[in-house]
C-alpha cells in the first residue's frame, strides 16, 4: 500500500541522492558532464561484491566500492578529462563516454553478463512498523546514505578541501591566484565522485542481492534527471530530488506499471529544463554563482 | 549471406549518423536520435503491416512524421545550450523507448513483426542518396548559415541570421533522416522491439561521427564502416571491442578532434574544388 | 542640429537607459544619426560606448527609451531582425567566423533574395546575385587576394577589412563601428578611413566608436561625448575638442 510504496521509493531515492550528488559535484564545479559515473556505480557494485562473496565484513565492502571506484574516477580525470579541461565542456563528455564505454566491456569481460547474486539476502530481517514492512538492508541504505551525506556537507562547508572545490566552482583562474591548485581539486573532485558513486552501487547491489554489467545504464543514467530536477547548480539539490524521484518512480511501478518508469522519470527531467531549468532548488534562475 | 548483413548494418548507421551530424552541425549534440529511429521503425511498419502502403512512401512520410515531431520538441529544447541539451536528447530517447514498451498496440515488450523484408541494396540506395542530398546541400546558402551558426550565434545573428528557425529546422531534418534508418532497420530485421532503440544506439550514432569526422558529411560513412568493419578485422580483441572503441574515442578526441575526415582531407582528394 | 526634419534621421535613440542590477549603464541618452553622415561616439573607458552599440543591435534590451530607424522602432526587436532592417555593426574584439574563407564570409552575409529554396540550392548555381555582390563587396575591399584565405589566419589589419565588408555585404543602411582602426598603424587607419568615406558617399550612415582621437576629428560629421552612461557633449568636432567638460571627463582618467 502507500506508505509501504513510500518507503522503497525512499530507499531507492537515498541510491540516487548518492549519484546525483556525484554527478552534480563534477558538473557544478567543472561544468562537465560526467557520463562514466553510471559505470562507477556499477563498478562499485562489483567491487564491493567482491568483498562480500570473499566472506568478508560488510564494511569492507562499501569501502572496497568507494576506494575502488574512487581510484578509476581518478584516471578518468588524468587522462579523460585534463587533456580537455580548456575545451568546451561536450568534449569531456564525449571522453567520459569512451571510459563508460570501456568501463562496461571490462566489467562485462570480468564477471559476465549475467545477474551476479548473492547466495543468502544480506540484512534480510524485516522490521514491522504497523502497515509498513522495512527490512534492515533498507535501513542500511538509508543510514549509510545519510552519513555519507553529513560527510560531504561537512567536507564542504568546514575543511580547507570544500573551500578549493568551492574556488574551483566559482572561477579556476580565480582559485589558482589564490593559491588553490585547480589541477588537484579537480582530481579531488572527482575522486570524490567516484567514491559517493562506488558507495551507491555497493548499497544497491546488497538490496537487490544481484549485481549486473548493466545497472549504470538502467539506474545510473537515471540519476542524472535527478541531478536535474534537484538543481544542477546546486549540489544539495540532489537531497529533495532524489528521495523525490525515487518516490515517483515506485509510484508510478505500483500504479502505472513498469514499463512507463522511465517515461515518467525522464519527462519530469525534461519538464523542468524547460520549465525551471536551475532545478527546483536553484534558485532565482539568475544567479549562476552559488554551485556547491 | 554474412556479408550481406554486415553491409545492411553499415548502411543504417550511415543514416543514423547522418542524422547526428545534421543537428550536430549546427553546434548541437543530440544524444536521442535512437528515439527518432524507433519512431521512424513502428510509423513505418504500421503503415506498411497494418495500412498496407508500400515501403517508400511509408519511409517518407514516417520521416515527416518524425521530423515535425523534431521540430515541435526542438523548438523549446534549443534554448538549452551545450550539455543542457544533450541531457535533453537524453531523456527524450529514453521517453520513446520507454513509451513504446508501453505501447501494446504495437506489441509493447514483445515487439512488432510482419514486416517485408527490404534487402540491402535498398538499404543502400536510402543511404547514397540521403548523404549525396546533405552534400549537396553543403554547397548551399542554408548550409553557410547553419556553420556560421555553429562558430558564433551572436555573429551569425548580428549578419541577420534567424539562429532558431535554423536550429530547429537542423534538429527536424535529423530527426526524419533517423526515422529513415528505423524504417529500413525494421524492414531489414523484419523485427522491431524497443530495446533496439536504446540510448546504446544513440550512442553508435555519435561515435560514429566523432570517429568518422563530425564537420563532413562523408565522415558519417567513414565512422559507421569503421564502426562495424573494424571488429571485424581486429578479431582477436573480440569481447574488447567495445573498449577499443571507448579508447578510439578519447584518443581521436585528443589527437584529431574533428575526427578521421575533414574539410581539408577532402579538399585534397578533389583537385579542382573551388571555395 | 537637431532641427526638424523633413525625414526621420536615420537613427534615433531616443532617451535611452540601460541598466544591469542596479548600474545604469546608460541614462537617457539620446543621439541622432543623418543619412550619409558620420557620427563619432567617444569618451573614456567603461563610458557605455558599446552597450550604445549593444542596445542598438538588440543584443541588449533598452530599459527604457527607444531606438528607431528611419522613424520606425526597432528597440524590443531581436538581433537578427535588426540586421535585416539595415543596422550592421563590427566588434571591438573581431568575430569572425571560425572555419570559413574571406569568400564565404562574404556569401554567408547576404541579404535574403528569392525563395527559400533558393538557400537550399548549390549557390553556385542557384544564386548569382549574391555571387555577383559577394565579387563586388571583395573588389571595394580589395581583399581578391586572400579570397579563398580563412579569415582567422590573416593579419589582423585585413581581419579587421573582412569583418567590414561583411558588415556591408547585406547594403545595410546603418555601420555601426566598433574601434575599427584600433591597434592599427598609420596607413592602415588612413585605409579604412577612406573606406569609410566611400562608404559615405554611397549613401551608408555610420556610426563609430573609437580611441583615436586623430582619426576621429579628421572623419565625423558629430560627436556625442559619453561618461559614466551619460552624454556629456555633442557637437562639431572642434567644439568638442575645446569642450571643457569633455576635457574634464577626459583628464580625470588616470590612463
Amino acid at each position: 500500500m502507500l506508505i509501504q510504496q513510500f518507503v522503497n521509493g525512499l530507499t531507492l531515492g537515498a541510491v540516487y541522492t548518492l549519484i546525483a550528488l556525484s554527478y552534480s559535484l563534477v558538473m557544478g564545479i567543472l561544468g562537465v558532464l560526467n557520463l562514466a559515473i553510471a559505470e562507477l556505480f556499477m563498478l562499485g557494485g562489483y567491487f564491493g561484491f567482491a568483498v562480500v562473496l570473499a566472506q568478508l565484513p560488510l564494511p569492507l565492502a562499501l569501502i572496497a566500492g568507494m576506494a575502488g571506484s574512487a581510484l578509476v574516477a581518478a584516471i578518468i580525470e588524468r587522462v579523460g578529462y585534463q587533456p580537455f579541461r580548456t575545451a568546451p565542456v561536450v568534449t569531456p563528455m564525449l571522453s567520459t563516454l569512451g571510459f563508460s564505454i570501456i568501463l562496461q566491456n571490462v566489467a562485462t569481460n570480468i564477471w559476465g553478463s549475467d545477474p551476479l547474486q548473492l547466495t543468502e539476502e544480506v540484512f534480510a530481517e524485516r522490521f514491522n512498523f504497523g502497515p509498513v514492512s522495512i527490512s534492515a538492508i533498507q535501513l542500511t541504505v538509508l543510514g549509510v546514505t545519510i552519513v555519507l551525506v553529513a560527510l560531504l556537507a561537512f567536507l564542504v562547508q568546514r575543511t580547507s578541501i570544500g573551500r578549493a572545490l568551492r574556488a574551483v566552482a566559482e572561477n579556476r583562474d580565480v582559485a589558482r591566484l589564490l593559491g588553490v591548485s585547480a589541477g588537484r581539486t579537480t582530481l579531488i573532485a572527482f575522486m570524490l565522485s567516484g567514491a559517493l558513486a562506488g558507495a551507491a552501487g555497493v548499497l544497491i547491489g546488497l538490496h537487490y542481492a544481484a549485481i549486473t554489467p548493466y545497472i549504470g545504464v538502467e539506474i545510473g543514467l537515471k540519476a542524472i534527471a535527478v541531478m536535474v530536477v534537484g538543481g544542477t547548480t546546486r549540489i544539495w539539490g540532489a537531497l529533495i530530488a532524489g528521495p523525490l524521484m525515487g518516490v515517483v518512480e515506485v509510484m508510478t511501478v505500483a500504479y502505472g506499471g513498469s514499463q512507463i518508469r522511465d517515461f515518467v522519470v525522464y519527462g519530469f527531467m525534461i519538464l523542468i529544463l524547460l520549465l525551471r531549468p536551475q532545478g527546483l532548488l536553484g534558485g532565482s534562475g539568475r544567479n549562476q554563482d552559488q554551485r556547491v | 549471406m554474412y556479408y550481406a548483413g554486415i553491409l545492411a548494418d553499415v548502411g543504417i548507421l550511415v543514416l543514423g549518423a547522418l542524422s547526428v551530424y545534421i543537428i550536430l552541425s549546427t553546434g548541437q549534440l543530440s544524444l536521442g536520435n535512437a528515439g527518432f529511429m524507433g519512431i521512424g521503425a513502428y510509423l513505418t511498419s504500421w503503415l506498411t503491416v497494418q495500412a498496407g502502403l508500400p515501403l517508400t512512401p511509408s519511409l517518407l512520410i514516417a520521416a515527416l512524421a518524425a521530423g515535425a515531431i523534431g521540430v515541435v520538441v526542438g523548438f523549446p529544447a534549443l534554448r538549452l545550450k551545450g550539455i543542457y541539451l544533450a541531457m535533453a536528447t537524453l531523456g527524450f530517447g529514453e521517453m520513446v523507448r520507454s513509451f513504446f514498451l508501453n505501447f501494446s498496440a504495437m506489441g509493447g515488450p514483445e515487439g512488432f513483426h510482419g514486416m517485408q523484408h527490404v534487402s540491402t541494396g535498398t538499404i543502400w540506395i536510402w543511404a547514397i542518396l540521403v548523404l549525396v542530398l546533405v552534400m549537396v546541400l553543403e554547397t548551399s546558402q542554408i548550409w553557410l548559415e547553419i556553420r556560421a551558426v555553429r562558430d558564433d550565434e551572436t555573429a551569425a545573428g548580428l549578419v541577420g541570421l534567424n539562429a532558431t528557425s535554423i536550429k530547429v529546422g537542423a534538429f527536424g531534418f535529423g530527426a526524419a533522416v533517423a526515422a529513415i534508418a528505423g524504417g529500413l532497420f525494421a524492414h531489414h530485421h523484419v523485427y522491431i522491439e524497443p530495446g533496439n532503440f536504446s540510448f546504446e544506439r544513440s550512442i553508435d550514432f555519435v561515435l560514429a561521427v566523432i570517429l568518422g569526422g563530425s564537420t563532413v558529411a562523408p565522415g558519417a560513412l567513414a565512422g559507421a564502416v569503421i564502426l562495424v568493419v573494424l571488429p571485424e578485422y581486429l578479431r582477436f580483441l573480440a569481447d574488447w571491442r567495445f573498449a577499443a572503441f571507448g579508447a578510439l574515442l578519447i584518443g581521436m578526441l585528443v589527437v584529431r578532434r574533428q575526427g578521421l575526415l575533414d574539410r581539408a582531407l577532402l579538399r585534397l582528394a578533389r583537385p579542382s574544388s573551388p571555395a | 542640429m537637431s532641427a526638424m526634419m523633413e525625414t526621420p534621421p536615420r537613427l534615433q535613440l531616443d532617451r535611452v537607459s540601460k541598466l544591469f542590477g542596479g548600474v545604469h549603464a546608460l541614462t537617457d541618452l539620446s543621439l541622432q544619426v543623418a543619412p550619409r553622415q558620420i557620427v563619432g561616439v567617444i569618451g573614456p573607458n567603461g563610458a557605455g560606448k558599446t552597450t550604445t552599440f549593444n542596445v542598438i543591435t538588440g543584443a541588449y534590451r533598452a530599459s527604457s527609451g527607444a531606438v528607431m530607424l528611419d522613424g520606425k522602432a526597432v528597440t524590443d526587436e531581436p538581433s537578427h531582425r535588426i540586421a535585416r532592417a539595415g543596422i550592421m555593426r563590427t566588434f571591438q574584439n573581431i568575430r569572425l567566423f571560425a572555419d570559413m574563407t574571406v569568400w564565404e564570409h562574404l556569401l554567408v552575409a547576404q541579404p535574403p533574395t528569392g525563395s527559400a529554396l533558393q538557400r537550399l540550392l548549390p549557390t553556385r548555381l542557384a544564386n548569382p546575385l549574391a555571387i555577383h555582390r559577394a565579387q563586388e563587396v571583395l573588389e571595394f575591399f580589395e581583399l581578391g587576394e586572400v579570397r579563398n584565405r580563412l579569415a582567422r589566419s590573416l593579419p589582423y589589419g585585413l581581419q579587421r577589412k573582412v569583418e567590414m565588408a561583411r558588415a556591408v555585404t547585406a547594403r545595410p543602411k546603418l555601420l555601426l563601428l566598433d574601434e575599427p582602426v584600433a591597434g592599427m598603424n598609420h596607413d592602415e587607419a588612413e585605409t579604412i578611413r577612406n573606406l569609410m568615406l566611400k562608404l559615405r558617399d554611397d549613401g551608408l550612415s555610420i556610426l563609430l566608436i573609437e580611441h583615436d582621437m586623430a582619426f576621429v576629428m579628421n572623419l565625423c560629421d558629430t560627436l556625442y561625448v559619453l561618461d559614466f552612461g551619460v552624454l556629456i557633449a555633442q557637437g562639431r568636432p572642434d567644439e568638442i575638442r575645446v569642450n571643457p567638460t569633455v576635457l574634464d571627463a577626459y583628464l580625470g582618467q588616470a590612463d
